[in-house]
């Protein structure tokens, strides 16, 4: 016999409508809305924001095969904390996420940790080597809807113009990590004159917009759906913009570090801000704002990156790229202003719910009859970030001793609370 | 002969005459207890002492007549005991453009106190040669000393407090006491 | 001065400081018995992730002569080189009382992210292609010495080469403009960094338009395999471009300085012998090695100048 929950005095925030209400929930659904409500459990939610959950389109939960920085249980309960009730789960592990035994692998953790929905996407090309397709409509067929090779762009332009076609007949969206590999070679950081004064082999921008260009024209001529992952620069968002305008069925995401970061931390010789792809300029930085308030732009996505202390303690140029995301993304998102509360909603629910293909249960309006997939966020509370607090089983956090702004106070998955008053409930 | 007087509260324990007079009387007695001027070396201890070497050794000139006594000049900052203690600022730098080995080098200081420079000046000798042996001279000699070294040449015997700053050049010796309220 | 890692974290003063202390340090390399005690009891270990004989055995020497102790640990290529075990390696190092690190790795950064697992000051060795600290004030201190100059301001120095790569050259491009030298870069557009226009220097593409107007010809090193990479064509072609040849030397003034941080790559940046020019200083670049790294040594652990210091 489940309990029923109310979470009181919060701002339901929907596209429609905005106002103070109670929320009920009973078994897995939002039963009520509506004042003065009563339940077994009351969730106070004076002075915050209720909207449905977060939904990231772009997490490296590491299992199988790199347990050691992150499994799906301490991923989970990273984006539980985060105010996330569904996780894309990105299929860079080891095996990686080509096979139907690994996807339902995958999906099990996550039913088993019972945090989020753990969504496996699937590799685009097999053993992500980028030389002959994976068996797309095996795992489409079950249930994958989202391919990539994250970790890696598609390099050999044939072989993705007959991956976007194929895709087209399976109703799947392909996912592109757009960076041309010959010109990345060794590369640490954005090529920009701080990588000259540093010695350090730059990651050029074009390496990125020379994928996203082709990527665009690809999809000009077979008229599949393309997500572009992580955009980084400001010529990116250009392109995007003007395909958006021909009515090419493009989206894009952006990450929060890109939103708030820029190349010059790397003068610290932190290799925990060496990411793929890199902080790159104000500039950018500021383009890729601009993007996200005129809709070219859809959703913030984490990029999630676990890495074990030791991999981040080495130098430089031999540390693996990645940060983590997962508990940090609205704090930073909401400290860096500019975007109103809507938009914040819509940029980590409502639209990646719908990119991922999971709008039937994730990123609704909450109305009485839907899946209880909610987030209850105070806008307005500061805090600092002190890694060794974290969920996540790694540390690897770019923001540490930074305030952001925003935290999660609760968190309801499928009618549970899986995060009360801040803290994970399993 | 003017007297001048340094500031606040100094006093004048040397006139610039009794320098001269000392340094002249101090060239008599190194000829002398040399039995001349023979593998005679003068060797001034930066930066206080390198003047009164000069000096030194130009009244031997003129009392020897026709013979140049070989001068140079000792940096020993970094023949110091307290390295690492305090900071060291280096002197000018060391000049001895002579071979030592055999030769009587005579030292030679403005003021005398602890001891430990002419310790770190004997250890810096030793770079250039071995000589036949070592003697002190030194224009005032303080007292307080924290090491068994003794002058051979002394221009004057001053008693002073620790506290006191002691500064001696061409225009006299002058004796500050505590300068600024040091212990 | 806690540590010497970079030029620009050296500083104006930091520079004109360590070039005045060589001097001494140059006097007592001249005594019979070049040796002071002024580092006894003091701890310097060499960890050399790169292998540089020539660098380490200059240090190594500084460090005796100044009558500290020293330890040399032959990193392999192995482990400790992927920089597993980097920070368990400086700790241990640390706790057997070592008073200074002097370091070289193919990694930018490295004496940086050591300064974190150690208190022992740190001497930067060369650092990737992003500092060699040391080499710039054996080079200043060169130019000083010929030159009898204090300051630069005047003296149009040219650093020929592989730009791109080169730690000695970003260390001395800050070295020399601190100093006041007007300094122009010569390299193929492919041997410079992407984007060198917040750099204070000019930029050529063709030696023999300012070779006669310099007045210290600083030549680099290429390394072959910039071929293999793409940055040049042919050795043979950089050679005729850029390299040292006999005709270039009959076109440098009279009174200019041809220098080398060697190793020299015989035959492609140099063509002729260097002791066949009558203006090289690289002999006086490999002597002075010692008295600048005494001098090094010497600010870093005995001058007193870190006392209660921070870094």
């Amino acid at each position: 016999m489940s309990k029923s929950i109310v979470i009181k005095g919060g701002t339901v925030i929907n596209r429609n409508s905005q106002e103070i209400v109670d929320v009920k929930i009973e078994h897995d659904c939002v039963a009520e809305i509506g004042k003065n409500l009563k339940g077994d459990i009351q969730l106070d939610a004076s002075g915050c924001i209720v909207s449905s959950g977060f939904v990231d389109l772009h997490a490296h939960l590491r299992e199988p095969g790199k347990e050691e920085a992150e499994t799906i249980e301490t991923g989970s309960r990273a984006g539980a904390l985060g105010g996330y009730t569904a996780l894309v789960a990105m299929p860079n592990t080891d095996p990686p996420q080509d096979s139907v035994a690994v996807i339902d692998f995958v999906r099990e953790q996550g039913k088993r940790a019972g945090l989020v929905d753990v969504v496996p996407s699937g590799c685009i090309t097999l053993g992500r080597h980028g030389e002959s397709l994976a068996p797309m409509a095996e795992l489409a067929n079950a249930g994958v809807t989202l391919f990539t090779d994250d970790g890696n762009g598609v390099q050999d332009a044939a072989l993705m113009r007959r991956a976007l076609e194929y895709a087209k007949g399976l109703g799947i969206t392909l996912a592109q990590h757009c960076e041309v590999a010959e010109l990345t070679k060794g590369a640490v950081m954005n090529e920009c004159s701080c990588c000259t004064d540093l010695g350090l082999p730059g990651w050029p921008a074009i390496a990125e917009e020379l994928m996203v260009f082709r990527d665009i024209e690809l999809v000009r001529i077979t008229g599949a759906a393309m997500h572009f992952l992580h955009l980084s620069t400001m010529r990116s968002v250009d392109l995007v913009r003007a395909a958006k305008l021909d009515g090419l069925p493009i989206t894009a995401e952006v990450t929060p570090h890109h939103l708030s970061l820029t190349q010059e931390l790397l003068a610290s010789y932190n290799p925990v801000f060496k990411v793929n792809p890199p902080l790159r300029s104000i500039e950018d930085v500021r383009a890729l704002k601009a993007g996200l308030l005129d809709g070219t732009i859809d959703a913030i996505a984490t990029d999630h990156a676990p890495h074990p202390r030791r991999d981040k303690e080495m130098s430089l140029d031999m540390a693996p790229p990645g940060m983590l995301g997962l508990e940090t993304a609205l704090g930073v998102v909401l400290a860096e202003g500019g975007c109103e509360i809507r938009n914040v909603v819509a940029m980590m629910s409502w639209n990646p719910a719908k990119i991922a293909r999971i709008d039937a249960e994730h990123g609704r309006d909450v109305v009485a009859g839907v899946k209880a997939n909610l987030c209850v966020f105070d806008p307005e509370l500061t805090w600092s970030v002190d890694p060794e607090r974290l969920a996540s089983k790694s540390i690897n956090t770019p923001y540490v001793g930074r305030t952001l702004r925003g935290r999660v106070r609760h968190t309801i998955f499928r009618g549970t609370a899986t995060v009360i008053d801040g803290q994970a409930q399993k | 002969m003017n007297k001048s007087v340094s500031s606040g509260s100094s006093r004048e324990a040397m006139t610039s005459a009794d320098v001269r007079r000392a340094i002249v009387r101090i060239a008599h007695e190194i000829v002398e207890r040399n039995h001349g001027v023979d593998g005679l070396a003068i060797v001034g201890l930066q930066r206080g002492g390198t003047w009164i070497a000069e000096e030194i050794s130009a009244q031997i000139n003129h009392i020897e007549k026709e013979v140049k006594v070989p001068v140079g000049a000792l940096d020993v900052s970094l023949h110091r005991d307290d390295i690492g203690m305090r900071p060291v600022s280096l002197g000018a730098i060391s000049n001895i453009p002579f071979d030592l080995s055999g030769a009587t080098v005579v030292l030679v200081d403005d003021v005398l106190y602890t001891g430990r420079t002419v310790r770190a000046a004997m250890e810096g000798l030793n770079n250039y040669g071995r000589p036949r042996a070592v003697q002190l001279a030194v224009l005032v000699d303080r007292g307080h000393r924290e090491l068994p070294i003794r002058p051979d040449f002394v221009g004057k015997n001053l008693p002073t407090h620790r506290a006191d700053e002691v500064s001696a050049t061409r225009d006299g010796v002058y004796v500050t006491p505590n300068p600024e309220g040091k212990s | 001065m806690k540590h010497l890692r970079s030029i620009d974290e050296l500083g104006l003063d930091g520079l004109t400081g360590l070039l005045q202390l060589t001097d001494h340090m140059a006097e007592i390399n001249q005594r019979p018995v070049p040796k002071v005690p002024a580092l006894r009891g003091r701890t310097v270990a060499s960890l050399f992730f790169e292998d540089s004989t020539r660098t380490r055995l200059s240090f190594e020497t500084a460090a005796k002569r100044l009558s500290a102790d020293t330890m040399t640990f032959n990193v392999s290529t192995s482990s400790v080189n992927k920089g597993e075990s980097l920070r368990d390696t400086v700790a241990t190092i640390t706790d057997m009382g070592v008073d200074a690190f002097v370091v070289r790795h193919k990694s930018v950064g490295i004496p940086w992210q050591i300064s974190q697992w150690t208190t022992a000051s740190i001497i930067n060795a060369g650092d990737g292609a992003h500092q060699h600290p040391t080499q710039a004030l054996v080079d200043c201190y060169t130019i000083r010495e010929a030159t009898h100059a204090q300051n630069f301001s005047g003296m149009k120095i040219a650093i020929v080469g592989d730009i791109k790569h080169s730690r000695v050259a970003r260390s001395n491009i800050q070295a020399f403009t601190l100093l006041g030298a007007s300094v122009v870069l010569v390299a193929p557009p492919t041997l410079l960094p992407p984007d060198v226009s917040h750099w204070p220097v000019g930029i050529s593409h063709k030696l023999d338009e300012i070779i006669d107007k310099v007045d210290v010809l600083y030549m680099l090193r290429l390394q072959s395999e910039r071929m293999a990479q793409g940055h040049v064509p042919t050795l043979r072609e950089y050679s005729e471009q850029y390299g040292l040849t006999q005709k270039r030397v009959m076109a440098l003034k009279s009174d200019a300085i041809v220098m080398h941080p060697g190793p020299m790559n015989r035959g492609v940046e140099m063509q002729i012998d260097p002791s066949d020019v009558k203006n090289s200083l690289i002999h006086r670049q490999v002597a002075n090695g010692v008295s600048v790294r005494m001098a090094v040594l010497f600010e870093l652990l005995g001058s007193g100048s870190s006392l209660g210091g921070q870094a």
